[in-house]
């Protein structure tokens, strides 16, 4: 098939993101963008079947508002990947950064390393449309904090970070109304937010996560047995509107 | 009154620093480099840079770099050098013209020692030499209207103005210097004024420091540095963070370590988990310095003569990034401007908020 090839070295966010647009309006369908080093909104507000594959260290804000498109990181991302996201993939094969998913409402991101501070905070479903994060390594503090809906699948497998620390960082799922975070291996109460607690997964959780865990899988060629092979526990919340006394008196 | 351009964009400060951990020099041309990547993280009204290394043939003299709105200004200020400090030498610093930077003030350096006799002046008595230097800083921001000292360190130097970083670089030609530890900022100011005191970095002797964030707590560490001596006179919240290393490290002896914990401690939460040792350390550092605690969202890079740190607030409101390449250590806002100076790190992290990330000369490296 048909493939447009940037060397994007040098080149201003601005004028590369112009050339994709420009080249998505003409009917190209497949793109490989190298020596990308910062440049930010990368595939923002592209719509439709779109492949594009990234080497380098795309910029800030890469996949907001994208609509369809599918997206591989040959190497890390920065912050605010999939912001607002709204259907889609975008596999990241390194480390991603702070605030990804931010407000996504569809598609889905797989980091295959470790992620920054507030993954998928305020995520949120409606009828089908479930977005779905996975993060193979690890994640800093507040990860789903504002979850409104969707699924966040942690796994602390596949990162850099091994010092020791679980995979969750502290305050998880903080202010959290919706959808279900699930973490592999030990998940300690004291880190989850006010009012959360973990509970053991059912066969109904199993199958909800089990085909995202596939395609994880298969996307950077992972051990799906191995992946399995670990407990997870669940995160949702309590009832839907579980901060509705908060500022009430 | 010069009034500013106040354009509001969405964006954030950028930082980028770097340390050869062997005292190996490299051009300032690199940092440049590096700090452009993140050209749209400002908005033009402040860039700025901080070297380590740099005057060898005065290494021994505090280097004061002097900013003066006018000749009246640079007069009293330097009648008030005469008496307090010998001038070993002084000298317009080099520039060249760059159109976009502009309203460029007077600025001079000096490197200077203090006067051994202070008998028969206002300075207290039985000064250390540092501590002398500290209060002819004081005195001059303080007093001597239109003046303002941006840099007093040893053999190090503060380049700093309202332009892009990238823009400032040219205007004071520093590809012209080499350091072995560069810092550098692209200003977005929000709350204060884009003023050339006001970009960063922010200096008092060889501390210097570049911030990303808000310090809400502003009030509480401006009255507290009052009790010791330093007056806070450049607008910004971020001036408070340098005297407060210099209070908490130099005066007061902390290390490093401690005092990043009394900046950035950990919440009570966390130290009631904590083993006893370490809970009785946590519990001291927040009571004996809670009005040195930085509150707000902030990453900072704070340098010395003897290493490089970085540091979050202990949420992570603002981005910071690590790597490694052999003996040099990086930090930036953004991998990216990591990477455009080192494409190949050995290793790549972003640090844990509240944690300092800190690299120190090699021992024995002499600097």
């Amino acid at each position: 098939m048909r493939e447009m090839e940037i060397d994007a070295r040098g080149i201003y966010y601005r004028d590369l993101n112009r050339i994709i647009r420009d080249a998505v309006a003409g009917g190209e369908r497949r793109f490989v963008l190298r020596n990308v080093n910062g440049q930010r909104y990368i595939g923002d507000g592209i719509e439709g079947k779109i492949r594009m594959e990234v080497f380098g260290t795309p910029g800030q804000d890469m996949a907001a508002f994208m609509k369809g498109p599918e997206i591989v990181v040959h190497g890390n991302a920065q912050d605010g990947v999939g912001n607002t996201m709204d259907d889609g993939k975008i596999a990241i094969r390194g480390m991603a950064g702070d605030i990804v998913g931010y407000g996504m409402r569809g598609g889905r991101i797989y980091i295959r390393g470790d992620a920054g501070y507030r993954v998928g905070i305020h995520m949120k479903a409606y009828r089908d449309k479930v977005p779905v994060i996975v993060i193979g390594g690890k994640a800093g503090d507040f990860l789903g904090e504002y979850m409104a809906g969707g699924v966040i699948i942690l796994l602390g497998m596949f990162g850099e970070d091994t010092n020791g620390r679980p995979a969750a960082g502290d305050f998880l799922g903080t202010g959290m109304h919706g959808g279900a975070i699930y973490v592999r291996g030990k998940l300690d109460e004291h880190m989850l937010g006010r009012g959360l607690k973990p509970a053991e997964v059912t066969d109904e959780d199993i199958k909800v996560i089990r085909p995202y865990l596939k395609e994880f899988c298969q996307t950077f060629g992972l051990d799906m047995n191995e992946v399995l092979a670990g407990r997870f526990s669940k995160v949702a919340p309590a009832t839907h509107r579980p901060y509705g006394n908060m500022y009430a008196y | 009154m010069q009034s500013w351009n106040y354009q509001k964009d969405i964006s954030g400060c950028g930082l980028s620093g770097l340390i050869n951990k062997n005292g190996e020099r490299v051009s300032g041309e690199v940092i440049v480099r590096s700090i452009a990547t993140q050209h749209d993280r400002g908005n033009g009204l402040g860039g700025g840079f901080a070297a380590y290394g740099i005057y060898p043939e005065f290494k021994h003299h505090y280097a004061l770099h002097i900013m003066c709105d006018d000749r009246t200004a640079q007069a009293e200020a330097e009648n008030f050098l005469r008496d307090a400090v010998y001038i070993a030498h002084q000298e317009r610093i080099p520039t060249r013209p760059n159109p976009r930077i502009t309203n460029v003030p007077i600025l001079n350096r000096y490197f200077v020692k203090p006067r051994a006799e202070t008998e028969g002046t206002t300075f207290d008595k039985g000064l250390g030499e540092d501590d002398f230097m500290v209060q002819v800083v004081m005195r001059i921001n303080t007093d001597v209207r239109g003046a303002f000292v941006f840099s007093s360190g040893k053999n190090m130097g503060a380049f700093k103005g309202v332009g892009y970083p990238e823009d400032i670089a040219d205007f004071y030609r520093l590809e012209e210097y080499s350091g072995y530890i560069w810092t550098a900022h692209n200003r977005f100011p929000t709350n204060t004024p884009g003023w050339w005191g006001g970009a960063h970095p922010f200096t008092i002797l060889d501390w210097s420091i570049v911030h990303n964030g808000e310090i809400s707590s502003y009030g509480i560490n401006k009255r507290y540095l009052e009790m010791f001596g330093y007056h806070c006179t450049l607008l910004t919240d971020t001036e408070v963070v340098a005297y407060l290393l210099d209070l908490l490290i130099r005066k007061h002896g902390l290390s490093i370590d401690v005092a990043c914990l009394a900046l950035a401690p950990p919440f009570w939460k966390e130290i009631d988990r904590m083993d006893e040792r370490r809970r009785e350390l946590c519990r001291a550092v927040r009571m004996v310095y809670g009005s040195a605690l930085l509150n707000g969202p902030f990453a900072i890079l704070f340098a010395y003569n003897g290493g490089l740190v970085g540091l979050n607030d202990r949420i992570k409101l603002r981005p910071l990034v690590a790597a490694t390449k052999g003996e040099t250590v990086y930090m930036a806002s953004e991998e990216s401007a990591i990477r455009e100076i080192c494409p190949d790190p050995d290793r790549v992290w972003a640090p844990k908020a509240g944690d300092p990330v800190v690299a120190e000369l090699n021992e024995g490296v002499i600097h």
